[in-house]
C-alpha cells in the first residue's frame, strides 16, 4: 500500500507536474486570476487525467505501439468533451468563463505524459491514483498562483474582498499587472524556485558553463 | 495475444473499437445533456438582454431573479421588410411562437429570410430573416427603453448580442455579447463588463440619422468632435472591434432596425 501512497503523494512535491517536469504551463498562465476558475480547472483536469489514465492502462496490452498515440488521443479527447459537455450542464457560467480551456485539457501536456509515461506500463488503479496525484500537483500550483493573482490583483480570494479596492471606496490599490498573463510566469518561476530550494535533489546539473572574458576574446 | 498486437488486422480492429467506444460515450452525454444545457442557454440569453437593458446587475442581483425581471419585457415580432412592430394577433397569424421564435433558424430558412447582395452584407452574415424579436420596456403604454437582437461575423466567429437604446431610439443603454468564438483575452474582451461599459450614453445616428457609431482603433480621443458616436477599440483585436462596428451599422441600418425605429419614433 505504501507504493499507492507514494503514487499518489509523489507528485504533489517531489515530481510535480508542473514543478518539475514542466507540464501544463500554458493552461496555469490562462486561468488563475481567479481562485474559483482555478479550482473548476483543477476538478476537471484532475478527473480527466484520472479516468484516461484508468481507460488507457485497461486496454494498454492491446494498444499497437504504431497507433498508441492516436488511441491515447481519442481517450482523451473524449473524456474531455464530456467534462465540457457536464460542466455546460451544471456550471454555465463557470464554463462560459473557462471558455476554450476546457477543451485544451486535450492539448495539456500532463494528461498525455502520463498517459505515456505511466498508463502504458502499468495495471489500471494505480494508473488512476497516478492520475489523480498529477492532478493534485497541478491543482496545488495553480490554486497559489491563482491565490497570490487573485489576492493582490483583485483583493479577494474565491471572490470574497479580504482588501477593499479603491474604486470600491476601499483603500486598496490593486496591482494590475496581477491579472495579466506574465504575472503568473514569474509567480511559477518564484514557485520553482521555491521549490528547488527546499528539495535541491530537483535542481538541474547546468548545461553549460559560462566561460571567463568569451566575448573580448572574439573581437 | 499480446505478441501480435502490432499486426494489421489488430491495428485496424483496435482503431475501430476505439472509436465507436468513444463515438458512443460522447453521443450519449451529448445527447442526454442537451436539455440542461439549452435550458441554461435561453437563461443565459435572457440575463444577456436584462444586462443589455441596465436591470441586471452581475454579481448584485440574484440568478433567480432572471425569471422574474425578464417577465417585464413585452416581447414583440418585427418585421424587417415592412419595417413595423407586429401586434401580437399578427405575430400568432404566422405561426410564430414569440418567446420560442428562433432567429438563427429563421435565417437559414429560404421561406424566412433573403439573401444579402455582398454590397449590402456589411455584417457578413449572408442572410437575413424576415422577423426579429424586439425586447420593448413599457412606461405609460410608451416605449421606454427597446432591447434589439444583433449578430455579425468578427475574426473568427459570429458574434451574437444585444443593444438595448433609449426611448429617443438613439442613445445606447448597453450592449452585451452572449455567444462567440473570439480568442478569449483578445477578441473575448467583448465581454469585458469596462468595454461594455464605455457604451453607455453613446449615439448611434448622427443628425442626418445615417448611422454613426464607430470603434476606433486604440483609446477615443476626448476631444473629438464625434466623441458621442466612439467607442475605444479592444487592443489586440481590431478586426474584431471593426466585425461589432459593421454589424451595429448593419442592424441599425437600412437592412436592420433603422427604418423601424425611424418609424416608431413617428
Amino acid at each position: 500500500m505504501s507504493n499507492v501512497k507514494e503514487v499518489l503523494l509523489a507528485p504533489i512535491f517531489t515530481n510535480n507536474p508542473i514543478g518539475l517536469q514542466i507540464l501544463g504551463i500554458c493552461s496555469a498562465l490562462a486561468v488563475t486570476t481567479k481562485m474559483s476558475v482555478a479550482l473548476v480547472m483543477c476538478i476537471a483536469l484532475t478527473v480527466v487525467t484520472a479516468f484516461s489514465n484508468m481507460l488507457i492502462s485497461l486496454i494498454r496490452n492491446r494498444i499497437p505501439t504504431s497507433i498508441r498515440i492516436i488511441v491515447q488521443m481519442t481517450v482523451i479527447a473524449s473524456l474531455v468533451i464530456v467534462v465540457d459537455q457536464v460542466l455546460g450542464a451544471v456550471a454555465y457560467d463557470m464554463s462560459k468563463q473557462l471558455t476554450v480551456f476546457i477543451g485544451l485539457i486535450i492539448t495539456n501536456c500532463i494528461v498525455m505524459g502520463r498517459a505515456e509515461a505511466f498508463a502504458m506500463q502499468n495495471p489500471p488503479g494505480i494508473s488512476f491514483v497516478d492520475g489523480i496525484g498529477n492532478g493534485l500537483g497541478y491543482s496545488v500550483v495553480l490554486m497559489s498562483v491563482a491565490a497570490i493573482r487573485e489576492f493582490f490583483g483583485s483583493g479577494s480570494l474565491f471572490g470574497i474582498e479580504i482588501m477593499p479596492l479603491i474604486t470600491n471606496g476601499g483603500w486598496y490599490n490593486p496591482m494590475g499587472m496581477m491579472l495579466l498573463p506574465p504575472s503568473a510566469f514569474f509567480i511559477i518561476g518564484l514557485l520553482i524556485w521555491a521549490l528547488r530550494s527546499w528539495k535541491t535533489e530537483q535542481v538541474e546539473a547546468p548545461e553549460y558553463e559560462i566561460g571567463g572574458h568569451t566575448a573580448l576574446s572574439q573581437s | 495475444m499480446a505478441d501480435n498486437k502490432d499486426s494489421i488486422k489488430n491495428v485496424i480492429g483496435m482503431a475501430l473499437s476505439v472509436c465507436l467506444v468513444s463515438a458512443i460515450i460522447v453521443a450519449g452525454s451529448a445527447v442526454s445533456l442537451k436539455p440542461m444545457r439549452l435550458a441554461n442557454k435561453e437563461q443565459d440569453r435572457n440575463k444577456n438582454i436584462l444586462i443589455a437593458a441596465g436591470l441586471f446587475q452581475p454579481g448584485v442581483t440574484k440568478e433567480a431573479q432572471i425569471g422574474e425581471l425578464f417577465r417585464e419585457f413585452e416581447l414583440r415580432l418585427v418585421d424587417l421588410d415592412a419595417n413595423r412592430l407586429l401586434t401580437l394577433d399578427e405575430s400568432s397569424a404566422l405561426g410564430i411562437d414569440l418567446s420560442k421564435y428562433d432567429q438563427r433558424r429563421a435565417s437559414k430558412d429560404p421561406d424566412l429570410s433573403m439573401a444579402l447582395a455582398t454590397k449590402e452584407d456589411i455584417a457578413s452574415i449572408g442572410r437575413r430573416a424576415q422577423y426579429s424579436v424586439a425586447y420593448l420596456l413599457k412606461k405609460d403604454k410608451q416605449i421606454d427603453k427597446i432591447v434589439l437582437p444583433i449578430h455579425g461575423y468578427g475574426l473568427w466567429s459570429v458574434l451574437y448580442g444585444f443593444v438595448a437604446l433609449e426611448n429617443d431610439f438613439n442613445t445606447v443603454i448597453g450592449i452585451t455579447f452572449y455567444e462567440h468564438g473570439e480568442t478569449a483575452g483578445l477578441g473575448g474582451e467583448v465581454e469585458n463588463p469596462r468595454w461594455k461599459n464605455l457604451w453607455i450614453g453613446k449615439e448611434i445616428f448622427d443628425a442626418d440619422g445615417q448611422v454613426a457609431l464607430t470603434v476606433v482603433k486604440g483609446a477615443v480621443n476626448p476631444a473629438s468632435k464625434t466623441l458621442v458616436h466612439e467607442v475605444d477599440g479592444l487592443s489586440g483585436a481590431s478586426l474584431t472591434s471593426r466585425g461589432v462596428q459593421n454589424l451595429i451599422a448593419f442592424w441599425l441600418g437600412e437592412q436592420g432596425f433603422g427604418p423601424l425605429l425611424k418609424n416608431i419614433k413617428g
